[in-house]
């Protein structure tokens, strides 16, 4: 027993757990009182945990020595995509390569960071703004391919984690604040170098009303289910968008909704407290991790869980426009929780392997 | 001393690491604070608001069909439009005894067997519970006359819609095609692309023809109101609304008239037509024959108009100009000339000792030319004047398959011409390597000879040997073939035109092509295969007839139209330009089972030229004789 849990860490082990229990248990009132995705996502769950438990498993230098190659092969799988890739929902995302469809990008949610921690860690002996520079490329090569398929969301969580390395790596403050006044100045530009209908897509992004019928729909039933829920909420199973089948994609992108209208203000915050503790947690590995990869790995890793987390809940109150990004550890869906847990097993890595590397 | 600095500097940099990670944390309690915010203004703050939404949900999003897009021809004449009328229908939801709610209804309105059986249809396709059509079209007698009795019919409606109308009817259908209700497949397709939403509340998409290849321009973008509904879902107040924006317009480069004139002058022929101008790419004319009615389609066919064209022995829904495959025949023989000249395999002025038939070197087996005992000495000029097979059994056993495929197969033969209507076929240029692909079988040189006169492997469609024969008329620059012109925005007065653009020189040499050229003239000259249908006319034309075998022959049989039954007579063929000194418009015709390319195809030809170059109109014509002369091709 000792050494099955030996690299297991037990307080991040404990908040993800209640996460995936949440889940299960809004997913039952989410899937109209039906045991199909509750059982289906358990499933998800126990591989998943499984996964992780390898990762935490395997010592630092191993973590170290997947980086490149899980990052060329995401970059092959992602150029295989551009080229090959099956088109679904009018986007190249998906590769069959004959037994199963993949997609890449998801891979690319690790290989990133993994590969930029890596490439900082060798050069750490002598940083120079050149290093910044090829590190934001091997940002920027993904990012192209998965904006291009088009899967925007991806995209910008993607950068979003890529971001956090180079600003933890010690990016320097006047090279962030050029790098925003230039991002700034060439909006006009690319603006006009879209299309009229991307335009478009970009302007319903901000606009819920302007897509009534499709993703701003989603939107406004998200803000209806939330806001009718109260400060108590309308109790477990009684949620009346939820059941009267007003929320679409309520076991996915949208559980959220179902949540806050059911157990109410009270539910939100139990939830904010959940996610700050396992943030919490993520940030207590990051500031005692021993090595600069590991320091790099463990911040990127707990900041994008962060993210992921804001954007959903941001997406479903309406305050942020709607990409399609599930709630971390609660949406129904197996590949969402594996890369998650994949996340969560390099931490407790990172954690339980630090002595054995000081010494 | 070293070490130490190390140490320093170690700490130095965790120091600053620290300082990064406690401004992450500060960004992190930031935005967990923005959304506990957000939670407590959309639950406290606006609690009740979302509160009375959610208790009754009110709002409800109405989309509102946007116009489809007009389709004009060239000179703005109509050939799609929408007229707004009355249709009765009925929810299948609120009916519990539909045949009696459907014979009571007939007591008012007339209801044929044909609404019923269409009616019928829709019910068993239906994707939601949404109202069904029962008739279309009401008078406004039979509307005022419902209107009076509507009280006894809870499930019965009557609804203002718009309908799409044809008005060349069967002369049009195989180009503009029709719009039908939307099905299952229909709306997969439009949830893969991502267009489930700009199609919500619409009923019809483009299904066949220029109506589905420019669906995209023509549906227009959905508008939506979001009105407050009480709790029987009847809508009290508007609360939003965004109007929809109509289709675009298709302005054709079809002109209408000739059109119809082409469509006239094949009388009860069935066959097609197409008509490019050669200096641009815009098809004039585009038949096929026959045609159907289109509007049959757009409202769910019944079953047994379907069953009648579906199983009618002249396969009126085959797109023929677009989907036909046929063998080129003779019509092969202006490229072929133009291959041996390309590639220096025959002189223009050698000549030719034709007995009558070929033989290839150590072989019995006999190619017969069509004229029994041959046509003495035959150059190149006289070869493409009387078509003799001869000289092309020879020219194409001499040029070998591989340079016939390369040759070829740059004037677009076996490709897909890229005209801008979904469907189209490839036709077939024979290689060494299909028919290793195709039949595991090496090619022989028996192969080539046929091919050489159009009748191996080979097989074109009508629109492929427009393409060709359009860049042979422009002198080996080809331009795209395209149906639109323009298409004109309903919202701006932004019309973009299709340029015309050339897509390939293929850089012959003008001696060769004035040789070919001028041979094709000498074909609707006196001696020519085609002199009789170019008689009197005031301008040249250059053309090849052509006859495609429907049956083969055996060795040593005799073709005799008589003999066979109408059904296996030979396709006559015959392609042509004109005026040939400077050609405004390039064509080819196809006559299914018209014997002779010069007796029935050509005929055809000169009227559209006649309407074209002269604008004269045909008086109306005596049905076609059968050719039952012994003059061939």
């Amino acid at each position: 027993m000792q050494r099955i849990i030996a690299h297991l860490d037990l307080p991040l082990l404990l908040g993800i757990s209640l996460l995936m229990l949440t889940s299960l248990v809004v997913l039952y009132s989410a899937d109209n009182a039906s045991w199909h995705r509750p059982l289906s996502q358990m499933l998800n769950i126990v591989a998943a945990l499984t996964c992780m438990w390898l990762v935490a498993n395997l010592p630092l230098h191993y973590l170290m020595r997947t980086a490149v190659p899980i990052y060329v092969l995401g970059m092959v799988l992602l150029i295989g995509v551009a080229l090959f890739g099956e088109i679904s929902h009018g986007a190249r995302r998906w590769l069959n390569i004959g037994v199963a469809t993949i997609q890449p990008s998801e891979l690319m949610k690790i290989g990133v960071p993994l590969m930029m921690a890596w490439y900082f860690e060798k050069h750490e002996a002598a940083l120079t703004l050149k290093n910044y520079f090829v590190a934001a490329l091997l940002l920027l090569m993904p990012i192209v391919l998965i904006a291009r398929q088009p899967d925007l969301g991806t995209a910008i969580l993607i950068s979003a984690s890529g971001f956090y390395v180079l600003f933890l790596a010690g990016l320097s403050w006047r090279v962030m604040g050029v790098m925003f006044v230039a991002a700034l100045a060439s909006a006009p530009v690319l603006w006009s170098m879209l299309h009229d209908y991307q335009r478009h897509r970009i302007m319903m992004l901000f606009d819920p009303s302007q897509d009534a019928l499709g993703k701003g729909y989603h939107t406004i039933q998200g803000m209806i289910a939330v806001g009718s829920g109260g400060i108590l909420g309308k109790g477990y199973l009684n949620g009346t968008q939820t059941h009267l089948d007003f929320l679409p994609e309520r076991t996915t992108d949208f559980i959220f909704a179902v949540y806050s209208e059911e157990f109410g203000l009270l539910g939100n915050l139990i939830l904010l407290g959940l996610y700050l503790f396992v943030i919490g947690r993520g940030f207590i590995i990051t500031a005692n991790a021993s090595t600069y990869f590991t320091r790099l790995m463990a911040g990127s890793i707990t900041l994008t869980f962060a993210t992921y987390a804001f954007v959903n809940m941001g997406m479903v109150s309406g305050i942020l426009p709607v990409v399609g990004v599930p709630l971390p550890l609660v949406s129904y869906g197996g590949t969402s929780m594996l890369t998650l847990l994949l996340g969560f097993g390099m931490l407790m890595s990172i954690e339980t392997h630090k002595k054995l590397v000081k010494t | 001393m070293n070490k130490n600095v190390e140490l320093k500097n170690h700490q130095r940099e965790i120091f600053y690491f620290r300082l990064r990670l406690a401004i992450s944390i500060g960004f992190v309690l930031l935005l967990l604070t923005i959304l506990l915010g957000r939670f407590i203004y959309l639950q406290i703050v606006r609690h009740d608001y979302y509160q009375t939404l959610a208790e009754s949900n009110r709002i409800s999003v109405v989309p509102i069909v946007p116009n489809r897009g007009l389709i004009l021809d060239r000179n703005g004449v109509v050939l799609a439009h929408n007229y707004s009328g009355y249709t009765l229908e009925i929810n299948p939801g609120k009916t519990t005894d539909m045949e009696a709610t459907i014979n009571e209804l007939s007591t008012l309105v007339e209801i044929t067997p044909k609404d019923r059986k269409r009616f019928k249809k829709l019910l068993a396709e239906q994707r939601n519970s949404e109202a069904l059509m029962i008739r279309n079209r009401l008078t406004d007698e039979e509307v005022a006359r419902f209107a009076a009795q509507q009280y006894r019919f809870r499930s019965v409606e009557i609804k203002a819609r718009l309908f799409r109308e044809y008005p060349l009817v069967e002369k049009t259908a195989h180009l503009i095609g029709y719009i039908g209700r939307i099905n299952q497949t229909d709306v997969d397709q439009l949830e893969e692309n991502d267009l489930a939403a700009n199609y919500r509340g619409s009923d019809y998409i483009g299904k066949t023809g220029l109506e589905q290849s420019y669906e995209s321009e023509l549906h227009g973008i959905t508008g939506v109101e979001q009105v407050e509904v009480d709790s029987a879902g009847r809508a009290v107040r508007i609360l939003s609304r965004k109007p929809p924006v109509s289709g675009n317009t298709l302005v054709l480069s079809i002109d209408a008239k000739l059109q119809e004139i082409a469509e006239q002058a094949f009388g009860n022929y069935r066959g097609a037509l197409v008509a490019i101008d050669p200096n641009n790419g815009e098809v004039l004319a585009f038949v096929s024959k026959p045609g159907y009615d289109p509007s049959l389609f757009v409202d769910g066919i019944d079953p047994q108009s379907w069953d009648e064209l579906n199983n009618s022995p002249d396969h009126p829904l085959n797109n023929r100009a677009l989907r036909g495959q046929y063998p080129p025949g003779s019509t092969i023989k202006p490229f072929m000339a133009l291959a041996g000249l390309f590639y220096h395999t025959r002189s223009p002025d050698r000549a030719i000792s034709d007995p009558g038939y070929f033989n290839l070197p150590g072989s019995s087996h006999q190619y017969r030319d069509w004229k029994k005992g041959g046509h003495g000495s035959v150059d190149m000029f006289k070869s493409i004047v009387i078509s003799c097979d001869t000289y092309y059994y020879g020219l194409a056993t001499e040029l070998g398959i591989d340079n016939i495929f390369s040759f070829l197969s740059r004037f677009g033969f076996g490709k897909k011409t890229g005209l801008d209507l979904e469907g189209e076929t490839s036709g077939l240029l024979p290689s060494q390597e299909w028919k290793m692909k195709r039949y595991k079988d090496k090619w022989y040189a028996g192969d080539t000879v046929s091919v050489g006169i159009g009748q191996g492997y080979n097989l074109v469609t009508p629109m492929q040997l427009a393409f060709a024969t359009a860049t042979l008329a422009n002198n080996g620059i080809g331009y795209k073939p395209h149906l639109v012109r323009e298409v004109r925005s309903s919202r701006n007065s932004e019309n973009r035109l299709i340029e015309a653009k050339p897509e390939f020189d293929l850089k012959l040499d003008p001696a060769h092509l004035d040789l070919v050229k001028r041979a094709m003239a000498a074909v609707t000259q006196p001696g020519g295969t085609a002199a009789q249908a170019a008689a009197g006319a005031p301008y040249h034309i250059a053309g090849k007839t052509g006859t495609a075998q429907v049956v083969a022959m055996k060795q040593g049989e005799k073709y005799d139209a008589s003999k066979l039954s109408e059904r296996n007579r030979d396709h006559a063929w015959f392609i042509a330009f004109a005026p040939a000194e400077q050609p405004k418009i390039a064509l080819v015709v196809l006559a299914e089972n018209g014997g002779h390319g010069g007796g029935t195809a050509a005929p055809i030809a000169r009227k559209v030229f006649d309407y074209y170059l002269l604008g004269k109109v045909p008086t109306p014509l005596p049905d076609l004789v059968e050719g039952e002369d012994d003059q061939h091709d």
